[in-house]
């Protein structure tokens, strides 16, 4: 398989579970915020934390208010990892390649991106949960084509590592903001957990990533901040955890060319996520322990991009 | 409407399928009284089946203006143009009779130029030709073979007679929808194929890829052949990701290959480097090599002249071949005909002024109102005046590029093109046409069955670019068991 070719597929899954994520937590996030008291202050600036795109947004924004967090995330022009952009950038990817990846893929991306342009101007807070709802829909229904019509090869490689290195970044992305903001600096044991303000935003981390409902099935006891950490983190099963992802990307390096240095890299990653003390983690340290993840992540691409890429610019929008 | 044919008059044109007395011509019967007995509403739904086929089927062209909206739907009339197959087969050999000539003018002037010597081809038209390659003087690509694939355009005149328009030996395109238009004609109306000997074209990709093959540096059983593509932007992209697909063959842009320190082609593959044995470009050699030509293309490959100099990777078509592909060079290919083959020329040329001339010259000015004055290198129908069509306005600057620069202009009479019927609204009318088949060259040499029809849609025009509002049609050779004229019905 081509470099270039490759490195388009690889994008272009990205984009979309970027696009399928950023939905989901502008949607948790919204009904979150419904249920907590305004004078906890928490607004929408995590959301700009979580995705990283704070400095481009004051670029542009004074205010981090609804309005304007939920516009530049959702539909805006200026910034390549709103939804309506990252859409763009799969599409324009996926033309090239449309002989490889199935066709009614292909035409799902091209529906999901005109939807999302149509409707750009019109987003209210009132029909906002009806169009992240959509996006999330249209982009599992793309998985699903992927899954179900694609040959398992080199191509098919390709999306999955794509995939998983964009879900384990935002995994971890969401843990790194939310729950830094919500572990306290000591501990106050039950006093905390027993906190319903506490309570539903753990709640609300773990639907960030689609995980409340798994959660409840493991862990079967209340929600607490270890808890949250250890399964968002460790857990083998849950396709959202970060050690899932780890797993997953491992199985794929394996069936590509020469992988050794990338799977070391993973190895490291998975050896660092499993050995972590969520306990000592809840309590001090976690900022930097994902950096540290964040940083292997980062590696891991450089990896990639240098093993299979081979010098083939980076496609449209990154 | 349904159709009928006695309404039916091409007036003062000659008409594919309905000759001048107004009956039809024997190869095009079975398939008139087939759309004779439809009723209206049948004649439009086969009309929208064939659209929905080809949105289905994802047959797009590129339009250059439209911004980001770049795939159009491809138009297409579902009524046939139909030649009898022994016109077709003397129009065959005619073609490969051209090709060849053609391929051996290229080959001598890149070497002994002895057509120049012997002067029959005057050497000062190479000082001024804008395709001549100085970079390909002295050498001989694989088999001598330059124009491996050529696209002729032939159009016929009033009295019958099929022309050469001209001779695409850079980069032509069209074949695919030459093979696309024949997929969609058999889902839309198969029961004509079994009622009629209409002779199949799709063994076009096999050929394409055995001539490719044929040219490979290295004698493997599977060389490594790919499609250099300009991408997604180019209007032809359709075409390239297409061919790339029927021959089996990856489709690469010119980030995907490099030179080795070898002087060998690789393309990057995930698994690493892998050499590329044959390029079949469709790309022009102004981009083909940074190094050589445009420092500024980003388009091709830096090394790359170098590598196919050393004989390391086949180009089809071989850069420089273009000099061939040249509305003054046109003029002479009957002469080069009869220099290297000693051969009397199967197809006529139309007959063409050159300005170059000083009594040809003057002839063009005077007549400027009757004839087709086009520049020697430019394709696509730019750049063109149509006397009969033009403004004083227009003819007083084309009488201007002309003594600027006589070398680059050739003219025409204006030819009564032929017509054929078209499905338009509700009826039948006729439309203007001309045919491209596609010439390949290799060890041997090979012509589609037919070739890509295109067609005036507007009313009187005979522009058939597809660039410029042109269709297309599918183009049936088909064969009859009778002597002609013979009727048995």
């Amino acid at each position: 398989m081509l470099s270039r070719v490759a490195n388009n597929i690889y994008w272009t899954s990205r984009y979309l579970e970027r696009a399928e994520n950023t939905a989901r937590i502008v949607n948790v996030h919204g009904n979150m915020l419904l249920d907590l008291p305004s004078r906890l202050g928490v607004g929408w600036e995590p959301l700009l934390a979580i995705t990283g795109s704070g400095e481009l947004f004051y670029r542009h924004f004074r205010n981090a208010d609804e309005r304007n967090v939920v516009r530049f995330l959702l539909t805006d022009t200026r910034n390549p990892g709103s939804i309506l952009m990252a859409l763009a950038s799969a599409r324009e990817n996926l033309r090239t390649t449309r002989d490889i990846i199935p066709r009614e893929s292909w035409e799902a991306v091209n529906d999901c991106h005109r939807f999302a342009r149509e409707r750009a101007e019109s987003i209210t807070k009132r029909n906002r949960y009806e169009f992240t709802k959509n996006i999330m829909r249209v982009i599992q229904q793309i998985c699903g084509f992927l899954d179900g019509a694609m040959s398992r090869d080199l191509a098919y490689s390709f999306v999955r590592l794509g995939r998983y290195l964009e879900r384990a970044d935002m995994t971890s992305r969401v843990l790194d903001v939310r729950a830094a903001n919500l572990l306290p600096p000591v501990d106050r044991g039950d006093e905390a957990s027993q906190d319903p303000l506490a309570n539903t935003q753990w709640m609300s981390v773990l639907k960030s990533v689609t995980a409340y409902q798994m959660y409840r099935q493991h862990m079967r006891f209340r929600v607490t901040g270890p808890d949250v950490l250890k399964f968002l983190l460790q857990n083998r099963e849950f396709p959202r955890a970060f050690l899932f992802c780890m797993d997953q990307l491992e199985g794929v390096l394996q069936e590509l060319p020469q992988p050794e240095a990338a799977l070391r890299r993973v190895a490291r990653l998975q050896r660092r996520v499993q050995s972590a003390d969520v306990h000592a983690l809840a309590e001090r340290g976690l900022h930097e322990f994902i950096d540290e993840l964040q940083i292997g992540l980062g590696e891991l691409h450089g990896d990639i991009d240098a093993l299979y890429f081979r010098g083939t610019p980076a496609p449209a929008g990154d | 409407m349904a159709i009928d044919w006695s309404q039916y008059r091409a007036e003062g044109f000659y008409d594919e399928l309905v000759d001048a007395d107004g009956r039809l011509r024997p190869p095009a019967r079975v398939l008139c009284e087939y759309l004779a007995a439809l009723s209206g509403e049948e004649l439009a739904e086969l009309k929208n089946a064939a659209e929905l086929a080809i949105q289905v089927m994802g047959i797009t062209f590129t339009v250059y203006s439209e911004g980001h909206n770049i795939d159009r739907a491809w138009p297409f009339d579902i009524i046939p143009r139909i030649i009898h197959r022994r016109e077709w087969e003397r129009t065959q050999a005619g073609l490969v009779q051209r090709v060849r000539a053609l391929n051996l003018f290229i080959q001598d002037v890149y070497n002994e130029q002895k057509i120049i010597k012997d002067q029959v081809f005057p050497g000062e038209l190479l000082a001024n030709s804008r395709n001549f390659r100085q970079q390909c003087v002295g050498h001989t690509p694989p088999l001598g073979v330059w124009a491996h694939i050529c696209g002729s355009d032939l159009v016929r005149d009033k009295d019958g007679t099929l022309y050469v328009l001209e001779d695409n030996l850079r980069v032509p395109s069209g074949v695919s929808y030459l093979l696309e238009n024949r997929s969609v004609m058999k889902r839309v109306l198969p029961e004509l194929f079994e009622n009629n000997t209409i002779l199949p074209v799709d063994d076009y990709a096999t050929q394409l890829f055995d001539m490719l093959a044929s040219i490979s540096p290295r004698p493997l059983d599977y060389p490594e052949v790919v499609v250099l593509t300009p991408g997604i932007y180019n209007s032809a992209y359709f075409e390239h990701a297409y061919l790339a697909q029927q021959i089996g063959a990856e489709l690469v842009e010119g980030t995907d290959l490099l030179v080795g320190e070898d002087d060998c082609v690789y393309m990057r593959h995930i698994e690493g480097l892998r050499r590329v044995d044959v390029i079949y470009r469709r790309i022009d050699d102004w981009f083909l090599d940074p190094d050589v030509f445009n420092p500024e293309s980003a388009l091709g490959v830096p090394g790359l002249m170098r590598a196919w100099q050393k004989g390391n990777v086949g180009l089809a078509n071989a850069p420089g071949a273009g000099v061939a592909d040249d509305k003054v060079v046109y003029a002479f290919v009957p002469e080069m005909i009869r220099y290297y083959l000693a051969e009397e020329p199967i197809l006529p040329n139309v007959p063409t002024y050159l300005c170059m001339h000083d009594e040809e010259r003057e002839y063009v000015l005077a007549h400027l109102e009757e004839l087709v004055v086009k520049p020697a290198n430019e394709s696509g129908g730019y750049g063109m005046l149509v006397g009969p069509k033009s403004t004083a306005k227009e003819r007083k600057k084309f009488a201007e590029l002309i003594h600027q620069d006589p070398r680059n202009y050739i003219a025409q009479p204006t030819l009564a093109l032929s017509t054929t019927p078209t499905l338009c609204d509700d009826t039948v009318e006729p439309r203007h046409v001309d045919l491209r088949p596609f010439i390949l060259q290799g060890e041997g040499t090979y012509v589609t069955t037919g070739g890509l029809t295109r067609v005036a849609l507007v009313r009187g025009s005979l522009v058939v670019n597809s660039s410029q509002g042109g269709g297309s049609k599918d183009t049936w050779i088909v064969d009859l068991p009778d002597a002609p004229g013979a009727n048995q019905q």
